[in-house]
């Protein structure tokens, strides 16, 4: 009887073979990728993040100018405790808000940077939390009173894009402008995102306009802004030279 | 001796030929640029384009064509993917176990899309932020599995490059055409430059077109103007092309 030719690569072993070569082989590949391209990119990660910082308080730069403008506008750097003292030895600038949001507030430590333009003293504090789909953060200017907004900026890791993701937009971040953080009677309240048209003029409601369809990401927002912004509360009554009466 | 070294010669003679066909598998080789070629890199600019005939890969036409220069890089990325899974999966043709062929295209086209997402991250990080997802979803561009196993599982690796770079390029130039059209209309921009003038805020300030009263039209930014700029290029296409209409029977 003659035997059946068999393709050699349709057997049981050749196949099993063949896929492990080839997974090992593209695991290979990408690790090293990945690994040599990691510090450029970080580095572009690092950029960016001073390029928000800065946008907070009204520079808009570019990305390769950057760090020139930061290293000249952001005096102070500082890591603060939960009581409000400096953490010493904390490099704030390379804290991870996304590992501290995971642990006990008391074990936090919360990032301050301090700009300093053409006199004017201005409070920049990250924030981070949680949007619809995934992560949301940005940074926060206040303004020397610890009251009045200076600026925001937004960004996202995976809200929808045309409704949630919109939250990056100089449209919706110039809501924030000039908004105040404390009710009437100097509670800390931050600046709720609602529904209705609440009146962009009023700076004094604490409430910005949402995005319609957006709903759940402006509620992150708001969450965001309000339960950062407490923990630096301690720190602000501190400082003789913050003139705001905080309750 | 002479026999031994006529043998040696033959045995070498053949390892060639196995050689040659197991990378080209072509019976006589062609002049590198012959007319087959030719139509390999031109055949999917008109008739047989990969979006406006076979109507693949719309779903990234729609999302990424607000501006040019996104468009662009989505262009040269898709292309540079479709042209070197085509050189790879036509290289291993004939060793893939044909049960799993599908999972090795898979893994191939994955592996190469994360290289270029890597290579923007670190050279081109604006870009990359704005494309964001869609360079992940070149993966499932039905454009590069399609290639692969209707080209490359059965032709060699240079006509398979070619094919590549003529579907990327067929894909590429709709969506710049597209992508032209919504970031002029919808926004008066060509890659970020004002080139219907300048839109103040007070109108008096404004220049150019907008002086005269011009409003840019924000529907060509939505998605579905995408659609219908894709369907206005189907159309004109066909009405120059006849061979391209179908016949009702």
């Amino acid at each position: 009887m003659e035997e059946i030719p068999v393709n050699k690569t349709n057997t049981n072993s050749y196949t099993f073979i063949f896929a492990v070569i080839m997974v090992v082989v593209v695991a290979s590949v990408l690790a090293f990728t990945a690994t040599s391209l990691q510090p450029i990119q970080n580095e572009n990660v690092r950029q960016e993040k001073m390029q928000n910082i800065l946008a907070t308080v009204g520079i808009e730069t570019e990305r390769s100018e950057a760090e020139e403008l930061y290293n000249k506008y952001i005096t102070e750097t500082i890591a603060l405790k939960e009581d409000g003292s400096v953490a010493e030895g904390t490099d704030a600038f390379a804290v991870d808000l996304a590992r501290e949001l995971k642990k006990p507030v008391n074990e936090q430590v919360y990032p301050l940077y301090i700009a300093d333009i053409e006199g004017k003293k201005y409070y920049i504090i990250p924030l981070r939390g949680k949007g619809l789909w995934d992560a949301i953060w940005g940074y926060v200017s206040l303004k020397n009173d610890v009251n009045t907004i200076k600026g925001a900026v937004f960004d996202h890791k995976g809200e929808t894009p045309g409704l949630g993701a919109e939250i990056t937009q100089v449209w919706f971040r110039e809501r924030f402008a000039d908004e105040k953080i404390f009710d009437g009677n100097g509670n800390l309240i931050g600046v709720s995102v609602v529904k209705g048209n609440v009146g962009p003029s009023n700076k004094e409601d604490n409430k910005v306009d949402a995005i319609s369809g957006a709903t759940i990401t402006g509620d992150g927002v708001s969450d965001m802004i309000s339960e950062r912004l407490q923990h630096y509360l301690p720190y602000f009554k501190k400082q003789t030279d913050i003139k705001v009466a905080i309750q | 001796m002479a026999i031994d070294k006529k043998i040696a010669s033959e045995e070498k003679e053949a390892k060639k030929k196995e050689m040659i066909l197991f990378l080209s598998n072509t019976e006589e080789r062609e002049h590198f640029l012959s007319k087959n070629n030719r139509k390999l890199l031109s055949d999917p600019l008109n008739d047989n384009n990969p979006i406006t005939v076979q109507v693949l890969g719309i779903c990234s036409a729609l999302a990424i064509t607000v501006q040019l220069e996104p468009a662009v890089v989505m262009a040269v990325a898709v292309m540079a993917v479709v042209a070197f899974s085509n050189v790879i999966i036509s290289l291993l043709r004939n060793l893939i176990p044909n049960r799993i062929r599908i999972i090795v295209q898979l893994v191939v086209v994955a592996a190469l899309v994360i290289l270029v997402d890597q290579i923007l991250k670190a050279y081109a990080y604006d870009v990359s932020k704005q494309l964001s997802v869609f360079v992940g979803l070149i993966i499932t561009n039905c454009i590069v599995m399609g290639r692969l196993e209707a080209f490359a599982l059965g032709n060699g690796p240079y006509k398979s490059f070619l094919d590549g770079i003529g579907n990327g390029a067929g894909y590429g130039i709709i969506l710049i055409i597209v992508a032209f059209f919504r970031e002029l209309l919808g926004s008066g921009k060509l890659f970020g430059f004002e080139v219907l003038g300048h839109k103040a805020a007070v109108a008096a300030e404004s220049t150019g077109l907008y002086a005269l009263g011009y409003e840019n039209n924000g529907l060509m930014l939505l998605s579905p103007m995408a659609l219908i700029v894709v369907g206005i290029i189907i159309w004109v296409q066909r009405s120059r092309n006849r061979i391209l209409i179908e016949q009702n029977n």
